[in-house]
């Protein structure tokens, strides 16, 4: 069975760069060409945002490119339709969907994980359903489309909490949000603290790869990061180099050297 | 155990839950486990109580209208929780919270607001205890319940205008869970209805419940019953609803009258009528009846009344529509207007906008003479004057 996830982090144990978009943005039918660009300039992991009108976790930037994608007219159908093509595309690297639960539930949990899986990806990031909800009402889809959840982990998280959350996933990785605060925001002002959390989840010595997002923003932030885990997640910043720019694939070129330089 | 607690999960039916994300798990665990053993606690009793009777004026009377009696054909009382400190029955719940709070350790308190009156509750509790408030109110609704932004800023609250969606309450409530994620050890979050994440709905219905306590003694008192025929409340969240339907719930001759806004009317695109529009979806960590589109985005509710305009309603009256035990109504910003002008009239109360729609319910109601009926009469309509003057052509 393919396990992207495990073969890249045998492959890259390190230094891992997971990017987020959201889908829909900036237009409509940008969201496959831009992840094959993404991922062609050295991204690792990919995550596709489902935009919702309430998106509770997240700062204005992802705010408002969600608004900008559903007034472009994206919509969970028309995102699992045009990502039926993407494993010819990019064969290998791992990609999830990212996105709240409410418009999951309309579009059916069954027929989402069936299609998902369908298309190719790896896992699904749903920040608004907690790890006691999807165990008791998903797990058993999830499993049996071979999809992974990813879980997020905060400075706050117990240890025995973070360890319950290691064991309800497999082949995937667990999400270390940075610091206090929602997307886009700007945690990694107190880097002590920061690295200290980092360090103390390290030294759990977990079974699934740990990845930092919320807040990492540039070179600087993904290189502090990875201190102390697998790899970090960028998503605001990435969106913000490509609000307005001419040539989206070129700013997100741009983007990925800036990290990667 | 009744049916309308909630299971442990949180769950009234299939309504409910804690659909949270991470950050917030610490703060809601903590609640959920705490919340029961403060209520219970001898201290907090007594402080509760206390600021219930000296503070905020309770009980507050029951009062037979006897105008409106006359116009309807059946015995009308007033529950008049207009006349709680503040205007409205938004301090019931704020009084008990800001202790918990306290028992918490918590320091700074944050609140969204629709009409004001939530947000003013807790400013006003947080001055008296001396904690931090920030309350976040839709821009939209700044505008159209300006009194009640000033009363907050004069008790010292911090009034952050929400100006993304709709600018209205849903987007309110979305800045503040934004913020207690934000703030994830230092703050608690008072919600101000019977909506949100487990425990939240129970914690609020409980501390509203004794509307419905107060009525039933008091109707004892008045008519040798504690059982009225109909008890009659408006629905924005649900907590006003919540705490006079509470004693009344497994009375199953009392029928229970919830009143949702339908603002333009329920056929147009400009509603608040959850419990007609509404699927179940989740909002605000709560699975229950839900506007929304097929895609499951959220819509933008519409009413005049900021309180009722929202695109939910608390789970538990989501399970109450669902199950039928409650009969669910839908006014129009028309029929509300009407009915405050009315009331204002006949009983020489103004009502607030949300109230003045559970008083025009009065009139879909298949009234008998010999029907009690209590109306929870939330709370004074002070706030609503300038749309009152401006919609009735009084000015
Ligand atoms: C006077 C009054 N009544 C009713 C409401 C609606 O809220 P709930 O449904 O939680 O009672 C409000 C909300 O702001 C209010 O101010």
């Amino acid at each position: 069975m393919v396990n992207r996830f495990a073969d890249l982090f045998a492959r890259k144990p390190s230094g891992v760069l997971n990017l987020y978009i959201t889908a829909g943005y900036p237009s409509l039918h940008d969201t496959v060409p831009l992840l094959k660009t993404l991922a062609e300039s050295g991204a690792d992991v990919l995550e596709i945002g489902v935009p919702f009108s309430d998106p509770l976790a997240d700062g204005p930037v992802i705010q408002q490119t969600s608004s900008a994608a559903l007034r472009n007219g994206m919509t969970l159908k028309l995102l699992l339709q045009e990502l039926q093509g993407i494993r010819q595309v990019l064969p290998d690297t791992p990609l999830l969907l990212m996105g709240y639960l409410n418009p999951v539930l309309q579009y059916g949990m069954e027929a989402f994980c069936q299609q998902t899986a369908a298309a190719g990806i790896d896992g699904v990031i749903l920040p608004d359903l907690p790890a006691e909800e999807y165990a008791a009402l998903y797990q058993e889809t999830f499993r049996r489309h071979n999809l992974r959840p990813v879980f997020l982990i905060t400075p706050q998280t117990a240890e025995a909490r973070i360890r319950r959350l290691d064991e309800l996933t497999d082949d995937a990785f667990l999400y270390l949000v940075s610091g206090p605060g929602l997307t886009g925001g700007n945690q990694t002002a107190d880097h002590s603290s920061q690295d200290a959390y980092l360090a103390r989840v390290e030294a759990l010595n977990l079974r699934n790869p740990r990845l930092v997002g919320f807040g990492i923003a540039d070179k600087t932030s993904f290189e502090r990061a990875c201190q102390h885990a697998h790899g970090a997640i960028i998503g605001s910043a990435l969106l913000r180099a490509l609000d307005g720019a001419a040539d989206p694939h070129e700013a997100a070129r741009q983007f990925v050297r800036s990290i990667r330089q | 155990m009744s049916q309308y607690h909630p299971t442990e999960r949180g769950y009234y039916g299939s309504f409910g839950g804690a659909f949270i994300p991470e950050m917030l798990y610490p703060n809601v665990e903590e609640l959920r486990e705490q919340y029961l053993s403060i209520l219970a606690d001898a201290s907090f009793q007594q402080e509760y109580q206390l600021l219930l009777r000296d503070y905020v004026g309770r009980p507050t009377p029951l009062f037979r209208a006897a105008r409106l009696s006359e116009k309807y054909g059946a015995t009308i009382y007033l529950k008049r929780e207009d006349l709680c400190h503040t205007g409205a029955h938004k301090v019931n719940n704020t009084v008990g919270q800001i202790l918990l709070a306290e028992r918490l350790g918590k320091k700074r308190i944050i609140a969204e607001t629709g009409a004001g009156q939530h947000g003013v509750a807790t400013a006003t509790v947080c001055a008296l205890r001396g904690l931090a408030c920030i309350v976040y109110m839709g821009a939209i609704d700044m505008e159209r319940q300006k009194p009640n932004v000033a009363r907050m800023r004069m008790l010292g609250a911090e009034v952050r205008p929400a100006t993304s969606g709709s600018q209205t309450l849903k987007d309110a409530t979305n800045e503040a869970i934004r913020d207690w994620i934000s703030n994830p050890t230092d703050t608690h979050y008072i919600i101000g209805s019977v909506v949100g994440p487990h425990p939240y709905p129970d914690l609020v219905a409980r501390l509203q419940s004794v509307i419905s306590a107060e009525i039933r003694r008091q109707l004892r008192e008045k008519t040798g019953s504690e059982l009225p025929d109909y008890v009659v409340a408006c629905v924005g969240g649900g907590s006003n609803a919540a705490g006079a339907f509470y004693h009344f719930l497994d009375e199953s001759t009392v029928q229970l009258v919830a009143v949702e806004a339908a603002g333009h009317g329920v056929h147009t695109d400009k509603s608040a009528a959850t419990s007609v529009l509404g699927r179940p979806g989740i909002i605000h960590g709560s699975r229950t009846l839900l506007m929304q589109d097929e895609h499951g985005q959220i819509t933008e509710p519409h009413s005049i009344s900021a309180g009722l305009d929202y695109p939910g309603i608390g789970p538990l009256h989501a399970f109450l529509a669902d199950s039928k035990r409650a009969q669910f109504l839908s006014i129009t910003d028309d029929e509300a207007l009407q009915a405050a002008q009315l009331c204002s009239r006949l009983e020489g109360i103004i009502p607030a906008l949300e109230t003045a729609h559970a008083l025009a319910a009065l009139d879909q109601l298949p009234l008998k003479p010999t029907d009690v009926v209590v109306l929870n009469l939330s709370g004074r309509g002070d706030k609503d004057l300038d749309t009152y003057l401006r919609e009735l052509h009084l000015a």
